[in-house]
């Protein structure tokens, strides 16, 4: 019986008082490539974040190899949205990718010689080795991606979270990136995606969750990844929850 | 024998830049370009309350610390009722910035106005200076406070660079990793308040905003970077603080801090001018390259078509005849010469052996992508021609090659033409 690696226990999280994610109740099992699938503003992102401390639960807990985030880090690797940062920043690849060392050993420390070469192996895993000194802003979109998935690779770490790493990748990149999970996953590690194309998860993903600010459904794709689910994830029911949950936001912080 | 004054004053003028200019390029970074100008009206309050409990409590209103200590003190709550304005209301951080300027200089102004009526009197107290910035005032005991200030604030730049780096670039990947983003940030804005405290008796609470961004965006134009540009950041401040000095000193009566300014905008215009791949000169230059380049390329096709018509290749030909072809203009035939693609000799011009290799290059580029365009691409053969025109002066020999042999190594074109592959014997 395989652990479950990511929990979520009765998760509610608003930002202001628009609700997000609402009794969220979901369990990530071990050495998945698992996806979370959903329509826009369904909280997909919101769960990852909130998985990883980064926005605060109005209610609810979250549990990382069953323990709080904060104590397990180290063994937790992110890969946020692509145009989540301004590309023209003034680094180089390899400066992004060595970021992904900053949170291991006190992010005060000099990056040192082990540091460097986890940094280059993570750059050759992703195909990236002869780009280390290139400006970031003259990678193409898929190299972004790469160089994202590169620093996360570089934290060596057993469960990776990742926002849509396949958004506005070319098909090579595409490739690659799955291969890449893939072999994550047979080395027993656990992948979390957010994901937005519903035509490659039979294919790509072992397991799935379907969120529409309520959990849906989740399990093995096979079983889950039904019509009957996909209709209750994107049909029109949404709209009522949503104005349900506003309200009672609304009454009980009194605006 | 240099001015002793003056060169207090440039002293204190270039720590300025160093100082601001090295900060300023976390606030542009951060595209909070402005924070530095809320800031440093925000100072002002700070610098009247000093002065008046200075007086209160019996000690020098005047002292340099005391003063400073007063717009530290302003600015800084000014940042955190900025912080808290936009992250409980729906008022936008520009908003924001604007409401928090406008106030806190609004009440500097009051208190200013008030103590000039008062007893002792403002101007006597030379808190005016604050206003507008007053080099020509620093004494070295201003100078040598902005010099330890500025050393704690490098030395805490540089312990504190690649957290900074992290919470700028990619803040919520930060948090992620566990680092302490928001305390980083409040950290980082207090180095960046004092930076701007430091400038305010030499160049003013109403342009030290310049002196914040100016020299970061300038040094952005020459690396690409973060360190190299933080270095370059912090020269071109001191450059900008030093010659402002300097050319307020050979005229009488010409402020110095706005000049510093100016110096700071001219470097920024130099470097937007001048530096390499993202200068504006540079990128004319390489134009006016190209044009030039496609006028040749257009003469050798044009020559090397004239020479299909009778298979004369490296036959002569009459200059009229060839810059006939497409009302070409004189020149490129001085161009192609100055290449070594062409011989001149009186009204006769003919490819030389150079010439014949890049005649057939572009004319197979420019075959070879009609044909690429009316089979892989559908689009009818009447309609390929001007695009071919273009595209065979950019493709390179890597993307033809490609295409070539997509294509199965075509012999002709979509209008019959042969597609050439090599120099005719």
């Amino acid at each position: 019986m395989k652990s479950d690696v990511l929990e979520f226990h009765d998760l509610t999280v608003a930002y202001h008082i628009r609700p997000v994610l609402w009794d969220v109740d979901l369990a990530v099992p071990e050495g998945q490539l698992a996806a979370i699938v959903g329509p826009n503003g369904a909280g997909k992102s919101t769960l990852l974040k909130a998985a990883l401390e980064l926005v605060p639960l109005a209610s609810g807990y979250v549990r990382v190899f069953g323990r709080p985030y904060r104590e397990v880090r180290r063994r937790v690797a992110y890969v946020p949205q692509r145009e989540s940062v301004d590309w023209d920043f003034p680094a180089s690849v390899a400066d992004v990718v060595l970021m992904g060392r900053y949170g291991r050993a006190g992010w005060l420390r000099r990056p040192g010689h082990e540091d460097r070469r986890l940094a280059h192996e993570a750059l050759e895993r992703v195909g990236l080795a002869e780009y280390a000194d290139r400006q970031i802003s003259r990678l193409s979109g898929g190299q972004q991606q790469r160089t994202f998935l590169a620093r996360a690779l570089a934290q060596d770490a057993d469960l990776y979270v990742m926002d849509e790493p396949f958004a506005g990748v070319d098909a090579v990149t595409e490739r690659a990136i799955v291969a890449l999970l893939r072999e994550l996953r047979d080395r027993g590690r656990t992948v979390v995606c957010v994901q937005h194309d519903l035509q490659t998860v039979p294919e790509y993903f072992d397991w799935v969750a379907l969120l529409n600010m309520r959990l849906v459904a989740c399990g093995p794709v096979a079983e889950t990844f039904s019509h009957e689910n996909l209709n209750l994830t994107y049909g029109g029911h949404s709209a009522i929850l949503e104005r349900a949950a506003t309200t009672l936001l609304e009454r009980q912080r009194g605006r | 024998m240099p001015d002793p004054t003056l060169i207090t004053v440039m002293a204190g003028a270039s720590l300025l830049g160093v100082v601001s200019g090295a900060l300023g390029c976390f606030a542009v970074l951060k595209r909070q370009s402005l924070l530095g100008d809320a800031l440093a009206h925000a100072a002002l309050p700070g610098v009247c309350l000093a002065y008046l409990l200075g007086g209160g409590i019996g000690v020098d209103p005047k002292h340099p610390l005391l003063l400073l200590g007063g717009a530290l003190g302003t600015a800084w709550v000014g940042t955190l009722v900025l912080q808290s304005v936009t992250r409980t209301t729906r008022i936008r951080q520009d908003a924001a910035l604007g409401v928090v300027l406008s106030v806190f200089f609004g009440a500097g102004i009051v208190l200013l106005t008030l103590l000039q009526h008062g007893s002792a009197g403002a101007s006597q107290a030379g808190l005016d200076k604050f206003l507008f910035g007053q080099a020509a005032s620093l004494v070295p005991r201003d100078v040598l406070l902005m010099a330890v200030l500025g050393a704690i604030l490098l030395l805490a730049l540089a312990v504190f660079f690649r957290p900074f780096q992290l919470i700028v670039f990619d803040p919520v990947y930060a948090g992620s990793q566990g680092i302490p983003v928001r305390r980083l940030e409040v950290l980082l804005t207090t180095l960046i308040v004092v930076a701007v405290v430091v400038g305010l008796q030499t160049v003013g609470v109403v342009l030290m905003a310049a002196m914040v961004v100016t020299p970061a965006a300038a040094a952005r134009q020459w690396t690409d970077r973060l360190l190299t540009m933080l270095v370059l950041a912090a020269v071109i401040g001191a450059l900008a603080g030093a010659s402002g000095t300097w050319v307020s000193s050979l005229a009488r009566r010409v402020p110095t801090g706005p000049l510093i300014v100016l110096s700071a905008t001219a470097l920024l215009g130099g470097s937007l001018l001048l530096a390499p791949r993202r200068g504006l000169a540079w990128a004319a230059v390489r134009r006016l390259r190209n044009r030039r380049r496609v006028r040749v390329e257009n003469l050798l096709k044009d020559l090397w078509r004239l020479g299909e018509r009778d298979g004369r290749y490296a036959a002569p030909r009459a200059v009229s005849d060839v810059l006939a072809v497409r009302a070409a203009p004189r020149i490129a035939v001085d161009h192609a010469r100055g290449a070594g693609l062409v011989h001149v000799a009186g009204p006769l011009v003919q490819l030389t052996g150079t010439g014949l290799e890049r005649a057939a290059r572009v004319v197979r580029n420019h075959r070879i992508w009609e044909l690429y365009l009316t089979r892989r691409l559908d689009i009818a053969a009447d309609h390929v021609h001007r695009d071919a025109e273009d595209m065979e002066h950019a493709l390179d020999d890597e993307v033809i090659e490609a295409i070539d042999a997509a294509l199965g190594r075509p012999k002709v074109d979509p209008h019959g033409q042969p597609i050439p592959r090599g120099v005719p014997a």
